[in-house]
């Protein structure tokens, strides 16, 4: 990246850079004993992401800020945290969609446990997730040994939940989880829901009733900030009031 | 490995100490979650009572009615109305959730300005009659 602007010396004198503050909610568990903010200022194009905004202050100015991220466009889902109070891809957030005259504030998601700076413990979370066996379930062999067969319309039918990267973004939306950790959360709704709706899948019946629990999808209050989050586009709440009605209906 | 646990303990309470993280910026959804939390616990304690003060007519009948002419005041009347205001948004707002679970979860947004709306044009009904009732007693 650096390279393509030293390469173009003109494009640069086109778009104007401007600087940006981000105050950051540090935390170093071998020196504080809490969180603390602090502020960064940094020269930024409209066209630059929060996560490049990352990038210049842990290069350029304070190497011990630390943050995850992979792939760095919104595939690997590690780069989720909450970006003006709300939670984002930092990779998938434009400065230009940002009000730069104030300060943006960039903080670790909610609900999990803080780790350092921006990284909190994705265990409890990944657990959640494994607990709702999201892997497909068939005892039978498929025709002619290679491929089980599905009509588009079947496909179709969860095609919207296959899309989840795991970032974590919507379940550390949810006030529930905030204040129950033990709630299995969007996420994990989320990939019971692509298996229960997939007709190749024979254990539907199995997710329901794990999603049929105290800690499952009726502690969903349908406050919609797991859509609202959702760097996918996933329709959240729509999918956890599907699972809910399958539970009613003793079937997907 | 002792010293994994005390950092984890530590990383723990960190969640939830000071200084706070910046208040979450949720939409409508989130604010008619906690405008529907409020009024219906604010509800649950005025049952309490009014569950309380008519078991005194049991008690005895000139008990019930002293109690219920110390409500016969211009600040209870006033009180009715922030009951009145939070029964009717928990009753709209309450309809709202159950199509979004029922129905279609689309039109969740729409459907809490409608829920607003009816809101407004009710008390819009309520509020005047009433107050006239209050203060002209």
């Amino acid at each position: 990246m650096s390279t393509a602007t030293i390469d173009q010396p003109a494009a640069p004198e086109a778009i104007e850079s401007f600087t940006v503050t981000l105050i950051i909610r540090r935390f170093d568990p071998e020196v504080d004993d809490e969180p603390r903010w602090q502020d960064f200022d940094v020269e930024m194009f409209p066209t630059d992401r929060i996560l490049d905004a990352l990038h210049k202050i842990k290069w350029e100015q304070d190497g011990s800020l630390s943050f995850r991220r992979s792939c760095a466009h919104g595939v690997c889902g590690s780069d989720a945290m909450r970006i003006n109070g709300r939670n984002r891809l930092a990779c998938k957030t434009l400065i230009k969609d940002l009000d730069v005259t104030k300060p943006v504030y960039v903080e670790a998601i909610k609900g999990l446990p803080l780790e350092k700076d921006l990284i909190v413990d994705m265990e409890p979370f990944f657990e959640s997730f494994k607990e709702v066996q999201p892997f497909l379930m068939a005892s039978s062999k498929p025709a002619d040994g290679k491929e089980r067969i599905q009509t588009v319309a079947q496909r179709a039918r969860f095609d919207d939940t296959t899309k989840c990267i795991l970032c974590a973004a919507c379940t550390s939306s949810c006030p529930v989880f905030w204040t129950d950790g033990q709630y299995f959360g969007p996420a994990a709704i989320v990939n019971a829901h692509r298996f229960i709706f997939d007709s190749r899948d024979e254990n539907a019946a199995v997710r329901l009733d794990i999603l049929n629990d105290k800690e499952g999808v009726w502690r969903c209050r349908t406050t919609f900030n797991c859509t609202e989050a959702c760097p996918r586009g996933i329709q959240v709440t729509q999918a956890i009031a599907e699972v809910k009605q399958a539970i009613m209906r003793g079937k997907p | 490995m002792p010293a994994a646990g005390t950092v984890t303990s530590q990383q723990q309470k960190t969640t939830s100490r000071r200084p706070a993280g910046t208040l979450y910026r949720g939409r409508e959804g989130m604010w008619s979650w906690v405008l529907h939390r409020i009024t219906g616990v604010a509800i649950f304690f005025f049952l309490l009572v009014h569950i309380l003060d008519t078991a005194l007519v049991r008690v005895s009948p000139e008990a019930y009615n002293t109690v219920i002419g110390t409500y016969q005041t211009p600040i209870m009347g006033l009180g009715e109305v922030a009951l009145v205001g939070a029964i009717v948004f928990h009753a709209f707002n309450g309809i709202r959730i159950i199509l979004i679970d029922f129905w279609n979860a689309k039109y969740s947004k729409i459907m809490f300005y409608v829920v607003v709306g009816l809101w407004v044009l009710t008390m819009l009904a309520f509020v005047p009659r009433h107050l006239i009732n209050v203060f002209s007693h």
